[in-house]
């Protein structure tokens, strides 16, 4: 939480509607995005209850477990829903595109790559673990399965991984991808609830956000968005109608002739009866996510957001690759070198992607300023001519001072970049209070006492001019230019060195066996 | 009667008194620094009743069907005489337990009286502490009391005091699962304050009969499913930080006679029930009597306090009900719209609020200049 972000809150509770906090889009939002809408019955580790899932809004397709502790039916829920996400998935993989490699070699990336989307991050929780609990089963031995369930859970296990990764797309957080772009008038807390969010953000014509949120939190007018169910639903409604499918189930076993006949269709009742009890849980949420894509999609992308995307195809393209050469599933869990290599690369992406929101969004950029890790104003003063003695020849070294109300708290020496001059260095040379009017005392502005009113800061820039000692026309700002500077740096860092798996420490518990899954892995309970 | 005892019987009406479980007192660390919830607590209001009279009923519930899991995981550890039970304890305890003996506190001798029941368990416990014997001792339900603001709360029995040789650990049982040998972080640190209850009121009991409270692990056994299967695991979990957090929380409670000595006399909760258990006060009267006692309201509370929705509704207008780092990022300016009129520059900052002020002045400059550059 910023002081900028938390003033949006604020403003968003006045005039009770959200405020944006980005004004262009982060996020990737696919052509043909799918939805998945997922429902687990409550008190057990993993058990699917419902979905609806699709890549149509207007044809969601819903998928029901009627006795959720059954263990065959779970795994003809996960054949059905494998029969819709994994044609949708590997279907990207089919056309892909030439890209320069290292070595002026070239390599195949996937030309789009899929988006699944859950209504929450506890949504993405539930189906990492639908694929722990599938990638490892097989279509043969003593518990075979739907050749399509472990393709499946491979797959979720590699979607929900990579939604770990800031900035990736492939797998979305609805309540997510909304708060990176407005604050509403509730608590962050509050802001995990879907229903309760988009009403902040999108409230019906005429209605304030708070009223709204309000409706968004009464479960009978908003079923929870999941995978939780409503306690009150399960006790008034689910419960006596999966009973009533037991049975029934139970009776029409017992009967023969005519009588079985009728035993069906008290079956088919109870489970028709069941399927629109869950829809209707499940049919707004499903709706709510639509929206909030909608809504994404209304919003101009960012810059970087198609090279983020590039990096998402690539992953995408490694992975169907490395499943049609027969790979592993992913372990049961990382080993020391892969999870520390992991941790160090979620910290470099982390800070990359902010880095990256900053330079295409002045909302984000602000949020620099304010702590003066940036700052932004306008050029005073430009000697584009000006060069300096190098340690071989004589190099151009134009200066800058840029006139700023911001809290500038970069130190003489720090270097800094423009968004709109990438490819120029500036190298701070002095910060001075400006005092007007009269006589310039030039002050030095101590770290830390931040909005102590206007500064001047000179700069000295390199880089982005040729190589000539005249710089071209535009690059260097001109006096009366806006122009804004910042430390951060988009681009990825270099990678720390980690040793290779086989020469992993012993304090680390020495190089990891490959994990191999074993036929107690494929047998494992899911009950 | 003391005087704070009478107080609080006044302020909490004709409802007897709420009996406390493991769970109601370890969610007492939840806020603590909240007058009203803990003169609520220590009053022991019915606080859902309270809440939903009030016109804002907590927002919990429990699903049949976890209740039902829970059960059946807990029947299945507990079966044949504990047997999956003592596997566990063989292995976590890293000891030999050659045989052990089982005994259910749930009834004595057809009584099922909280004082009797209690009167038992003390028995037992004491006799054996310190015995020495090799052979070690579950026992099953056993009916403890912690002291709760001055008034004895009997304690739900649903754990198992196991006792080896000199020691007694207590073990906890709970299904949720821990796949790869992870668990959701939130579920085991709920685990853990409850079995902390636990820990101290085993504690207690030994002190009050001259033993040595010691005697009672600060580990305890946590027991859980195993990946997707049912098969029990544990896990020892350290909870002497959890003890420290509730003994502070308790103690605070005990002073509650300094605490309610604030407020004037004559405050009643009473929910004036009617013949059939409905509430007959009227929602805006309690609401003025709730009043009286200053919250502390925070986003969180809606996780573990029944009076959430009430609290939020009175809060609405401030800063912490946007989160505690709203606030704080906001320079600690208490309302919402003071933040706002701060940061416009139309209200002057009054004495303390001058960073503050400067601040949102920064704020609200960048925010609407960022906004007009983008269009
Ligand atoms: S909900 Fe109200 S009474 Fe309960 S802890 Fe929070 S502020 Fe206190």
């Amino acid at each position: 939480m910023s002081t900028l972000t938390a003033l949006a809150r604020a403003q968003a509770r006045m005039a009770d509607v959200a405020q944006r906090v980005a004004t262009v889009r982060h996020v990737h939002i696919g052509t043909r995005p799918m939805v998945l809408v997922p429902l687990a019955l409550a008190g057990e580790a993993n058990a699917p209850l419902a979905a609806l899932v699709g890549d149509d809004p207007a044809t969601p397709r819903l998928f029901v477990v009627s006795q959720p502790r059954n263990r065959d039916e779970r795994f003809a829920f996960a054949a059905e829903l494998a029969s819709v996400i994994v044609p949708y998935v590997e279907g990207f993989a089919a056309t892909t595109e030439q890209v320069p490699a290292e070595r002026g070699e070239t390599r195949a990336r996937s030309l789009d790559a899929p988006q699944l989307v859950l209504p929450n991050r506890a949504g993405i929780a539930f189906t990492r673990l639908l694929g722990r609990s599938t990638r490892f089963r097989r279509p043969d031995g003593d518990h075979p399965v739907d050749p399509a369930v472990p393709v499946l859970g491979r797959w979720l296990s590699f979607l929900t991984e990579r939604a770990e990764h800031p900035g990736s797309c492939l797998m979305l957080a609805a309540t997510e991808a909304l708060s990176l772009h407005w604050a509403s008038g509730q608590s962050e807390l509050e802001d995990l609830n879907l229903a309760t969010l988009l009403a902040w953000i999108d409230p019906p014509p005429g209605v304030g956000g708070a009223a709204a949120a309000a409706v968004g939190e009464d479960p009978l007018a908003s079923p929870p968005a999941g995978p939780v169910t409503d306690p009150g639903f399960d006790n008034d409604v689910l419960a006596p109608l999966i009973d009533a499918f037991a049975r029934t189930t139970e009776a029409a076993r017992s009967e023969s002739g005519a009588s079985a006949e009728l035993g069906h269709a008290a079956v088919r009742r109870a489970r028709s009866a069941l399927e629109r009890a869950l829809t209707g849980q499940l049919l707004p949420t499903w709706q709510l996510v639509w929206r909030a894509l909608e809504l994404l999609r209304e919003l101009p992308a960012g810059d970087h957001v198609a090279r983020r995307w590039e990096a998402d195809r690539d992953a995408f393209t490694g992975y169907a690759a490395y499943l049609r050469d027969g790979g592993l599933p992913q372990p049961r869990r990382d080993g020391a070198v892969a999870a520390a290599r992991r941790l160090n690369w979620l910290e470099r992406a982390q800070a990359s992607f902010a880095a990256q929101r900053a330079f295409d969004d002045p909302l984000v950029m602000a949020e620099y300023r304010m702590t003066g890790e940036a700052f932004a104003g306008q050029v005073v003063a430009a000697d584009p001519g000006r060069v300096s003695e190098g340690a071989k020849r004589r190099v151009l070294r134009p200066w800058i001072t840029v006139a700023t109300a911001d809290p500038v708290l970069v130190m003489p020496g720090t270097v800094v970049t423009s968004p709109a001059r990438r490819g120029q260095k500036a190298q701070v040379i002095s910060v001075t209070a400006a005092v007007a009017p009269g006589p310039v005392h030039p002050v030095m502005l101590e770290a830390g006492n931040g909005a102590s009113g206007p500064a001047l800061v000179a700069l000295e820039l390199s880089g982005g001019m040729g190589r000539g000692l005249v710089a071209p026309p535009g690059s260097v700002p001109e006096p009366g230019e806006r122009v804004c500077y910042s430390t951060l740096t988009a681009d990825y860092l270099p990678i720390a060195e980690f040793p290779p798996p086989e020469q992993t420490p012993w304090t680390h518990g020495g190089p990891p066996a490959p994990y191999e899954p074993d036929d107690e892995d494929a047998a494992e309970d899911w009950s | 009667m003391t005087d704070t005892e009478a107080r609080l019987d006044q302020i909490r009406g004709a409802m007897p008194p709420r009996p406390h479980n493991a769970r109601t007192i370890a969610a007492l660390t939840a806020n603590p620094g909240c007058v009203r919830r803990a003169i609520l607590d220590a009053a022991g209001v019915d606080k859902p009743r309270l809440a939903a009279a009030s016109g804002f009923p907590a927002p919990f519930g429990q699903s049949r069907f976890a209740i039902a899991r829970g059960n059946a995981f807990e029947a299945l550890v507990k079966a044949d005489g504990c047997a999956e039970l003592l596997r566990l304890l063989r292995d976590k305890l890293g000891l030999p337990i050659p045989e052990a003996s089982y005994a259910d506190l749930e009834d004595v001798a057809g009584s099922t009286s909280l004082p009797v029941r209690h009167a038992r368990t003390r028995q037992l416990v004491t006799r054996t502490a310190g015995s020495g014997a090799d052979a070690g001792t579950l026992f099953d339900h056993p009916l403890l009391t912690l002291e709760v603001g001055g008034r004895l709360a009997y304690l739900e029995p649903d754990l198992i005091a196991f006792r080896l040789r000199d020691r007694f650990h207590v073990v906890e049982i709970k299904s949720f699962a821990a796949i790869d040998g992870q668990a959701d972080p939130d579920k085991v640190a709920a685990a853990a304050i409850q079995s902390a209850v636990y820990v101290l009121a085993m504690r207690e009991l030994l002190a009050r009969s001259g033993r040595d409270p010691d005697l009672v692990a600060d580990e305890v056994v946590l027991v859980c499913p195993k990946d997707f299967a049912n098969r029990p695991v544990g896990a020892l979990l350290d909870v002497r930080k959890q003890l420290t957090v509730l003994q502070r929380q308790l103690s605070r409670l005990a002073l509650i006679a300094d605490l309610v000595e604030l407020y004037p006399p004559g405050i009643s909760l009473d929910l004036a029930m009617d013949e059939t258990g409905v509430p007959r006060r009227a929602a805006s009267e309690l609401a003025a009597a709730l009043e009286i006692f200053p919250a502390r309201y925070s986003p969180e509370c809606l996780a573990s306090c029944e009076m959430c929705r009430f609290c939020r509704h009175e809060a609405r207008a401030t800063t912490a009900a946007l989160g505690r780092a709203v606030r704080e990022e906001l320079g600690g300016v208490e309302y919402v719209d003071t933040a706002l009129r701060l940061a416009d520059g139309e209200a002057k900052p009054g004495g303390g609020q001058h960073d503050a002020a400067a601040l949102l002045r920064t704020a609200a400059r960048l925010r609407a200049e960022s906004l007009a550059a983008a269009g």
